[in-house]
């Protein structure tokens, strides 16, 4: 479900980048607001509670096989949208520097799939109305259960839109839609179950933090223009920047609009997406055909309807020389700086 | 040893490479941060079957490998761990993109297997940079370089409470899940119906904790920041560690160098 580096555009990445950020912003504000500063040391302790969790895994009956837990949906009950938002991108953080889960680039990507959607969409419109305020055992579970499948949905669903439309994966729409959406299907049930379980078990013991988390909390309205510009700003931006660096492919610029703007189109959910998806979908259908030869490629010069390929072996053989040679370079680079090191500092 | 009790040895680790001295550790950690996304950026804005221009780049986890002495087995090892995901993605390349691209002797090569090369070249590049820049720089000087950087405050705060209880409490749910082993005859899995317990308890234990610590921290008069004995200065020797690499990267983005040296090569072959 993380998405990495190395499948995101730079497009995609920093529009999303934008996106998470601008929700941590606002996040942090609304937190800052309230002024309960006894959530902060409380933030801190359930981030690592959900970290420590993820690491226990339970047997799926039936399966053989085993899951552990997400905790989005759990630390939305149990903190409220924003503080569960800021939470649940620490530990999305931290996992991407220690442990190259998925990576830098495609954190904001990550934080918004796995935050924005259980804490913004499924947390305030299904969990909310289904369990109630002083939910039984019965609605809890059903309120847990539909929220999580939901998030969970909507999050996969945004990996198979922000995947596609970066253009690197050859994976159509389609099926990588009908690979994760199932999937997740079974993954959201789980979690939904294991999370009322959780909730369920600490409101038999302590009743009164369930309800104090669920007391009072509403959910402001997120600022979406605020949203929505961040975003166009960050697309026209990498839009900009992406055409200079790929001043030889000619339209870069436009590509990186339609990648651009094909993400814009989700973070307004609810709004006909089935129309816009479909629409989607027609433009990047066309991405198989579409050969945008960067500098290097080019000289490949492919013929991108797959028939009798123009093949210049003296350059890719060249091409691997190359590559041979400036690899040893780099390595022979890093062997003199480790010799220069001095002595005291080594090991 | 248990699961959770690796993972806590390989954060530690990770992270206590880092409180070692070398050249690149004086380096003023925003610098580096900024740096490595820079990579991270220039890494993912080639193009999709490129693989020999990207080779350049090597040259910026090796280098900063070798002046720090930081061991580049550690760093793969921690790659190569996350690599699995990225290359399941990758390898339907070469499943849908099936038209001959290069050739090289008898040997056709098609489009897809030439870009899944580029994801996992590209993996192995971005997931390394940040390995490096933590056992380079450490946690907690990356968390003041991002709240430097403008980062809000409480976000910061977050991450660096987190990073603390990490171990706190990841010990506690190993403990418990020992004690759960030794009285559950070889089993090797918690029950479906026994985790909502298992980790409500743990969460129970948690809120408490949270309690303690939150009178702890006010009474020693906490508002709402954390702070470090670091100060940051951003020197000359920061802006030229930035701007070096930078340009670096743009002219190996620009400018195809193995593509030339391999041509001359041949060319001067008879």
């Amino acid at each position: 479900m993380h998405m990495a580096d190395a499948l995101i555009s730079p497009a995609v990445g920093a529009t999303m980048w934008a996106a998470s950020g601008a929700v941590t912003a606002y996040s942090a504000r609304r937190i800052n607001r309230q002024m309960d500063d006894r959530k902060i040391p409380l933030m801190g302790i359930l981030g690592a509670f959900v970290f420590s969790a993820q690491m226990i895994n339970f047997a799926i009956p039936l399966t053989g096989s085993s899951g552990h837990l997400g905790g989005g949906m759990l630390l939305a009950i149990l903190l409220g949208p924003h503080a569960a938002f800021l939470t649940i991108a620490s530990v999305l953080t931290i996992q991407a520097l220690f442990f190259a889960d998925g990576g830098l680039l495609a954190l904001g990507c990550n934080v918004f799939n796995l935050g924005f959607f259980p804490c913004f969409v499924a947390y305030p419109l299904i969990y909310r109305p289904l369990a109630g305020r002083r939910p039984t055992p019965g609605r809890l579970l059903l309120g847990a259960t539909v929220a999580s499948v939901a998030g969970l949905q909507l999050g996969a669903l945004a990996v198979v839109i922000e995947t596609v439309s970066s253009g690197i994966s050859e994976l159509p729409f389609k099926t990588f839609a009908l690979l994760m959406l199932p999937i997740h299907l079974a993954i959201g049930i789980v979690e939904g179950i294991v999370t009322a379980a959780v909730v369920g078990y600490v409101w038999k013991i302590r009743p009164e933090i369930v309800e104090a988390a669920g007391a009072s909390r509403r959910v402001g309205p997120l600022p979406m223009a605020r949203l929505l510009a961040s975003l166009a700003v960050a697309a026209a931006l990498t839009a900009g920047v992406l055409s200079w660096f790929a001043s030889s492919s000619p339209d870069g610029l436009e590509w990186a609009m339609i990648r651009a703007s094909g993400r814009e189109e989700l973070s307004g959910p609810g709004q006909g997406i089935h129309a816009r998806l479909e629409r989607l979908q027609q433009r990047t259908a066309f991405l198989p055909d579409y050969d945008f030869p960067k500098p290097a490629a080019e000289e490949f010069a492919a013929d991108s309807e797959g028939a009798a390929p123009v093949v210049q072996v003296g350059t890719s053989v060249a091409g691997l020389v190359g590559a041979a040679l400036t690899l040893a370079l780099a390595l022979a680079i890093g062997l003199a700086l480790r010799a220069m090191r001095p002595r005291a500092l080594a090991g | 040893m248990s699961h959770i009790e690796t993972a806590l040895l390989d954060i530690r680790g990770l992270d206590a490479l880092s409180v070692r001295d070398s050249p690149l550790r004086r380096i003023d950690p925003r610098a580096k941060t900024l740096t490595a996304l820079a990579f991270i950026v220039a890494v993912v804005s080639f193009g999709k079957y490129e693989i020999a221009g990207l080779i350049p780049l090597v040259v910026y986890p090796i280098a900063l490998m070798a002046v720090d002495g930081l061991p580049p087995r550690i760093v793969l090892s921690k790659v190569l761990l996350a690599l699995p995901f990225v290359a399941l993605i990758g390898a339907f390349n070469p499943v849908f993109d099936r038209a001959a691209m290069v050739r090289i002797g008898p040997l056709d090569i098609s489009g897809g297997w030439i870009s899944f090369a580029s994801i996992l070249l590209k993996s192995l590049l971005t997931l390394s940079a940040a390995v490096i820049l933590i056992a380079t720089t450490g946690f907690s000087a990356v968390c003041v370089a991002l709240d430097r950087l403008r980062v809000p405050r409480v976000f910061v705060v977050q991450l660096l409470l987190l990073y603390r209880y990490l171990f706190v409490l990841a010990e506690e749910a190993a403990r418990m899940l020992r004690a759960w082993s030794l009285r559950s005859a070889g089993r090797r899995r918690l029950p479906l119906g026994a985790f909502g317990p298992f980790a409500g308890q743990l969460l129970l234990r948690s809120m408490d904790r949270a309690d303690r610590i939150h009178a702890a921290m006010l009474s020693r008069g906490f508002d709402g920041r954390m702070r470090t004995d670091r100060v940051l200065r951003f020197r000359a020797v920061d802006a030229v560690f930035v701007l070096a690499w930078v340009a670096l990267f743009v002219a190996a983005r620009l400018y195809n160098a193995p593509r030339a040296l391999g041509e001359a090569v041949m060319r001067s072959l008879p």
